[in-house]
């Protein structure tokens, strides 16, 4: 007996990392206690065959966030669509904590599909929940992310963030003929749409509260200026015309307001434009470089990037003026583009420790206790973008000359990367929650 | 027979090399003789002196014109690691640039300050700009005018050259003059 589960573990093991070697999941540290999770495949009652394999996706999903484990399809006992189908033993046997089973029909006629799914406690023999969802064909992966979000938050509490979306930036061409292109893509990198593309460089990309709008800086008239654009009816219009750099756009949480960089005073500062009534105010007045905010999350302070001590260090000011703006952080030869996570009290930013390690990685760290977890090991990593849960961080990094795209844990204990399209990709954008 | 072949070539190749060296030191000869030729011709010390400080004034002027020229052709300007202020060594070839501009009132440049990729991409543009800004006060000092200059920076966003090697950080750490466009 003993012998027949240390066998299942061992394939489990190795079709664990087959799987992930097609998927660009690197497990780089592991996880000390994933939570086992058996995700069996759908069946499938229409003409043809579905476009998405909905097991695969959900089971890919928790996968990747770091804090569960996918049976392997081969090493299921038996394969049920429904509760009458389910035997507890054989999860049990497999050490299974959950069980996630459906079937996945085309209603007659039509391009609309039904999927009816049920999930299981295998401890407690009992079934945690069951529905039914609609949509059109096109729509299965979607309705496998929403799937996924019900599983995620019945098991941690927490809210699942795969109906998320991203932004991203490509660079694309060799040199003097280089196009750079603005993509918005599922929150794994798939279904990638272009929404901007130009032969002048695009930055910043960032989301609106409310996912609507997004706003970056192009420099389509030769010159770094602030557009926003809306998603729905594509409309876009250029918000600042400074002289010098516009930068750095980034919405307040209640979507009033606009923080932004301009340099029009001779040195970057930090200003917020209020979207309402257009009235402009400055929020920094330093001759060095003040750039990179971010808001925290109640919208009454903007923590920021200066180098007014010579080297950048995160700082944090209060929106509605007055007070020496508070550094936040000290042991560190370059600390920069802070932003908090939705615990409100620690903060993710891109960290090189001295001088000499000339190495930049994301880094958490906690307001509180002052505590530093660096997540990534990569030299290059910047433009952390923060998963509206606070379960993952994505950011930008270069593999092989290339700029990719790769996600952490926020404990930094899984990593994975997006599957790479071609040319350099950087600055991940991750959207608010969009359902 | 293959030394009495070695020994022919060896004989011409020396007897080539004399000629090469006639021909060498006739012309050198030349030339020199050339101004003793004209001194003999009844010039007086003044005249010979003045035309020699001519001469002189115009070879200086010559050799200004080539280190002018050599100057204005240099347009990309390179910074150190996390250093915003332009070289010393490239102080005499941006005075030229300052000085083209002020005897050119109607001429506009721009100014493109660039990062390498090392950091973070905000902080990048600020760092291009201030790289921009060095290089404009200069040329503001020694006598360009303010309206003549336009600085943008594209930051690490339009490297020079592509690669994670110091070589590559070093050409893409970098101000270039372009025309206004």
């Amino acid at each position: 007996m003993l012998r027949l589960i240390c066998t299942a573990w061992l394939a489990l093991w190795l079709s664990t990392n087959v799987a992930a070697a097609e998927l660009n999941i690197e497990i780089t540290r592991g996880v000390d206690n994933p939570i086992p999770v058996a995700v069996v495949p759908f069946s499938w009652d229409g003409a043809g065959t579905p476009g998405e394999d909905v097991a695969q996706v959900i089971a890919n999903n928790l996968r990747q966030v770091g804090e569960f484990q996918p049976l392997s399809r081969a090493n299921m006992l038996s394969m049920p669509n429904e509760e009458s189908e389910v035997y507890y033993r054989d999860w049990r046997i497999l050490a299974q904590q959950y069980l996630v089973v459906g079937k996945v029909s085309q209603i007659a006629g039509g391009q609309s599909v039904q999927v009816q799914w049920e999930f299981f406690d295998i401890n407690r023999e009992r079934k945690i929940l069951g529905e039914v969802l609609t949509g059109d064909m096109s729509q299965l992966r979607d309705i496998a992310h929403e799937i996924s979000d019900v599983i995620y938050q019945e098991i941690t509490g927490r809210r699942g963030a795969f109906s998320t979306k991203i932004l991203y930036v490509s660079a694309e061409g060799a040199i003097g003929s280089t196009v750079y292109s603005l993509h918005v893509a599922d929150y794994d990198g798939r279904r990638a749409q272009v929404l901007l593309e130009s032969s002048e460089p695009i930055m910043s990309p960032t989301w609106s509260p409310d996912g609507s709008q997004i706003a970056y800086v192009s420099f389509e008239t030769d010159l770094p200026r602030i557009y926003i654009q809306n998603l729905t009816t594509g409309q876009r219009r250029q918000v600042t015309n400074f002289p010098g750099i516009n930068s750095s756009p980034v919405w307040s949480p209640d979507g009033s307001k606009l923080a932004m960089v301009l340099s029009k005073d001779g040195s970057p500062d930090i200003y917020v434009l209020d979207l309402q009534t257009d009235e402009m105010i400055q929020l920094t007045d330093h001759p060095r470089a003040e750039t990179e905010p971010s808001w925290t999350l109640d919208g009454q302070n903007v923590i920021f990037t200066s180098d007014r001590t010579g080297q950048p260090q995160v700082y944090q000011a209060n929106v509605n003026g007055g007070g020496f703006p508070e550094r936040l952080t000290f042991d560190c030869f370059y600390c920069a583009k802070g932003q908090y996570l939705p615990d409100g009290v620690n903060l993710v930013h891109v960290r090189r420790e001295t001088r000499q390690d000339n190495s930049y990685s994301i880094a958490v760290m906690n307001l509180e206790t002052g505590r530093v977890i660096t997540l990534t090991d990569t030299a290059l990593d910047e433009s952390p973008s923060v998963a509206p849960n606070g379960s993952m961080i994505m950011f930008g990094t270069t593999y092989n000359g290339q700029g990719v795209l790769d996600a952490v844990s926020i404990d930094g204990r899984v990593k994975f990367r997006l599957p790479s399209s071609q040319g350099d990709v950087r600055e991940p954008a991750w959207s608010p929650y969009l359902n | 027979m293959g030394t009495q072949l070695t020994n022919v070539i060896k004989t011409t190749t020396f007897a080539l090399a004399l000629i090469g060296l006639a021909a060498c030191s006739s012309t050198s000869e030349t030339e020199p003789t050339a101004p003793v030729a004209q001194e003999s011709s009844g010039e007086s010390a003044a005249a010979r002196a003045a035309r020699m400080e001519q001469e002189r004034l115009e070879r200086e002027r010559m050799e200004e014109e080539r280190r002018e020229e050599a100057a204005l052709n240099t347009t990309v300007f390179y910074f150190d690691f996390d250093v915003a202020e332009f070289k010393a060594a490239d102080r005499e070839t941006l005075v030229y640039h300052a000085r083209n501009l002020a005897s050119n009132p109607s001429s506009s440049i721009r100014l493109e300050g660039h990062a390498d990729e090392r950091g973070t991409r905000e902080y990048n543009l600020a760092l291009g700009e201030r790289r921009a800004n060095s290089i404009r006060d200069f040329l503001i000092v020694n006598g360009a005018s303010r309206n003549q200059i336009e600085t943008v920076s594209y930051g690490e966003e339009r490297p020079a050259v592509r690669g994670q090697t110091e070589n590559a950080y070093r050409q893409n750490r970098r101000v270039e003059i372009q025309p206004a466009g």
